[in-house]
């Protein structure tokens, strides 16, 4: 071994216990850090999956201008061709149109303003949880039926149950009056007040029919096994689109740009929190590498007198840090990786997280996700500062008078 | 060739309300193949002067050049760079790195130089043997005696053939038969290699040794005579 990182190894366990307490500090905010951060990720890939099951999916076929002004006139036309022709080009069953218009839904007593989607009975339960959420009765099945199925808020608001009929009014595409009168075949829950109590399905065509929507629809909505895959997709998609037409794809965070916002206002809050930890520790490296540095004056007096430059010596120095970080970015990551391996079998539920688990669909107990990201990404940068925190004992060493350090004892 | 040129060397020490001069207008030449020794009583100015040859420190006035060059103006990393390439120091307390065996301390300014394995190792175990340290190569300066310590330390200083020797008192732990074996193999250095040696000491054998003997006192030189070395 190089005699360089021989003396640097060994000058390490001059002071066993204060190498093994830096670690330790170390090892300790690594093995926090990758707990936390594994529950961040494991949070944050719960509510997004969560959120665009419901119905946004990975990614819309949308008329250009529509996701900020949802127009009735702003339709992908030929939309349930364009959908069965993109899933046969991507070999997917997993892509559905859609239309959406707003109205008003009367039962005998009430009459509440809703938002109501015309649906492809056979492949929304492919790109939606919503079929899947039937609490009471049944989904879809035919195209074009006069069937309808409301949230559980909403039939309860509306004081309606399975079997009852609903009127519908709105606004056709072109501005004409629309109606219909359908019945409702099934309620879901999917837990999501809001979506519970705004969201109505009905059959596509019959939706067409009555909003004189001429073929066309909203949305074509694509889901892929997972946002990476939807990303990779991203510019297939937008290629097979008609090219005549002001089509564009969004992104599931385009589409749900509150979800992103709360991630990332959640990101930035814990992040500071993290930042805190990982200059405290910065600092007791900082304080462990000075001292080691002071003590050893006379020490580096001789080598400085044998030859050695001060930068080489401070080389030295950084040398010694990053063998003590090492020890302590490996060490976390292996114990906090195994720590938190135990959460993610197991779970674990957080108080102080009902707010946003109620507003994103989360169980109560959460499933940390422990990737390598997780794993690495809070130790790599303990490992950096703390590196960092070894720049100014090192750099002291220049200003070292080799025989006057050589008189220190 | 001059090894050494000291040009009017001054060095003043404050300690508490007086002056005390370490050096005090100190001139000197030395040859290169030199073998001198520099006697004083304490306190009379040797280490101060070894130490202003070395470049280990600078003096308040005067010149020193070494290998032709004026060393008293370099900057640290040149000096850093000088000593190791040129100079070998033995200093007064031993000063060996207390981490490393006695074979890696005698190694550690090779490896600095970037000799390669092989070769730091063949001439750290010749050396260590010649000093009578065999079978002693795996001990830390703890587990040695003085003068064991000093015999690392003055096979530090030769091992990578400086051509200048600086050595502070080397042989003020040894018994007489070592010391007189480490003086043997000092003359044949500088008999086989040229190698430049500076000898600090009080030592009446070791005197015997030099070629040349400069006395000093209070920090001046007081006499300079060429000798038979014995
Ligand atoms: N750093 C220092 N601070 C103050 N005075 C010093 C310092 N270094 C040396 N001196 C003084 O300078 C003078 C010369 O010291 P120097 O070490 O050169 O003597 P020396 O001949 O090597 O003595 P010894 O034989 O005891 O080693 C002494 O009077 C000493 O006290
Ligand atoms: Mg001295």
């Amino acid at each position: 071994m190089n005699i360089v990182l021989r003396l640097a190894w060994r000058n390490l366990w001059r002071q066993p216990r204060r190498t093994w307490l830096t670690t330790g500090a170390m090892v300790f905010s690594n093995v926090l850090l990758v707990f936390m951060i594994s529950i961040q990720f494991g949070m944050y890939g719960l509510m997004i999956d969560n959120t665009l099951q419901i119905f946004t999916g990975h990614m819309q076929v949308q008329a250009k201008g529509f996701k900020d002004d949802q127009k009735m006139r702003q339709t992908v036309p030929d939309v349930i061709p364009l959908a069965s022709r993109l899933r046969e080009e991507f070999q997917t069953e997993t892509i559905a149109a859609r239309g959406m218009a707003f109205g008003l839904a009367s039962s005998e007593k009430r009459s509440f303003g809703i938002g109501i989607y015309g649906v492809e009975p056979q492949f929304e339960p492919r790109v939606s949880s919503i079929p899947g959420l039937i609490s009471d009765g049944r989904y879809l099945l035919d195209d074009d039926a006069a069937e309808i199925v409301i949230g559980s808020v909403l039939a309860r608001n509306l004081r309606t149950s399975k079997g009852n009929e609903l009127t519908l009014l709105g606004s056709g595409k072109d501005g004409s009056f629309a109606a219909a009168v359908v019945t409702i075949i099934g309620i879901f829950e999917s837990g999501v007040p809001d979506i519970d109590r705004n969201i109505a399905h009905i059959p596509l065509r019959l939706f067409q029919d009555v909003f004189y929507m001429d073929g066309s629809g909203h949305q074509v909505v694509v889901m892929t096994s997972s946002l990476g895959d939807a990303e990779r997709l991203h510019p297939d998609i937008s290629a097979a689109l008609p090219v005549d037409e002001d089509l564009v794809v969004h992104d599931w965070d385009a589409l749900q740009p509150g979800l992103k916002q709360a991630i990332q206002a959640d990101m930035s809050s814990a992040f500071f929190m993290y930042g805190i930890l990982v200059i405290l520790v910065a600092f007791s490296v900082l304080n462990t590498q000075l001292m080691s540095v002071l003590e050893r004056t006379h020490e580096f007096g001789i080598v400085m007198s044998l030859g050695l430059k001060p930068g080489r010596l401070g080389r030295l120095v950084m040398l010694e840090t990053a063998m003590m970080g090492a020890m302590g970015m490996i060490l976390g990551a292996v114990l906090g990786a195994i720590f938190t391996y135990w959460f993610t079998v197991n779970g674990l539920s957080i108080p102080g997280m009902e707010e946003m688990a109620a507003m994103f669909n989360l169980p109560a107990r959460i499933y940390p996700q422990v990737t390598v990201l997780s794993t690495i990404t809070g130790p790599s940068v303990v490992f950096l500062f703390t590196l960092l925190a070894a720049v100014y004992p090192a750099l002291r060493l220049h200003r070292l008078h080799p025989v006057e350090a050589m008189r220190v004892n | 060739m001059t090894a050494v040129r000291c040009v009017d060397l001054c060095k003043t020490y404050r300690q508490g309300d007086q002056d005390i001069k370490a050096l005090d207008h100190v001139s000197v030449e030395i040859e290169e193949g030199g073998f001198v020794c520099l006697s004083a009583p304490s306190g009379g100015g040797k280490t101060t002067l070894l130490n202003a040859i070395g470049g280990l420190d600078i003096p308040d006035s005067g010149e020193v050049w070494v290998a032709e060059q004026r060393i008293d103006q370099m900057s640290k990393g040149e000096l850093a760079d000088l000593r190791l390439a040129n100079i070998g120091f033995v200093f007064q307390a031993y000063n060996l790195i207390p981490v490393l065996t006695a074979q890696e301390n005698v190694e550690f300014v090779m490896q600095v130089q970037g000799v390669p394995a092989t070769q730091r190792r063949e001439q750290s175990l010749a050396i260590l043997e010649e000093v009578g340290l065999q079978g002693l190569e795996d001990r830390r300066p703890a587990e040695m005696s003085g003068g064991q310590q000093q015999r690392v330390a003055v096979a530090r200083a030769i091992v990578s053939r400086p051509a200048l020797v600086l050595a502070d008192e080397p042989t003020a732990n040894l018994d007489s038969k070592t010391a007189d074996e480490l003086m043997a193999l000092f003359t044949e250095l500088n008999r086989h290699h040229n190698t430049t040696f500076i000898l600090a000491t009080h030592d009446q054998r070791v005197m015997r040794y030099a070629k040349r003997l400069i006395r000093m006192l209070d920090g001046r030189i007081v006499d300079d005579i060429e000798q038979d070395a014995a």
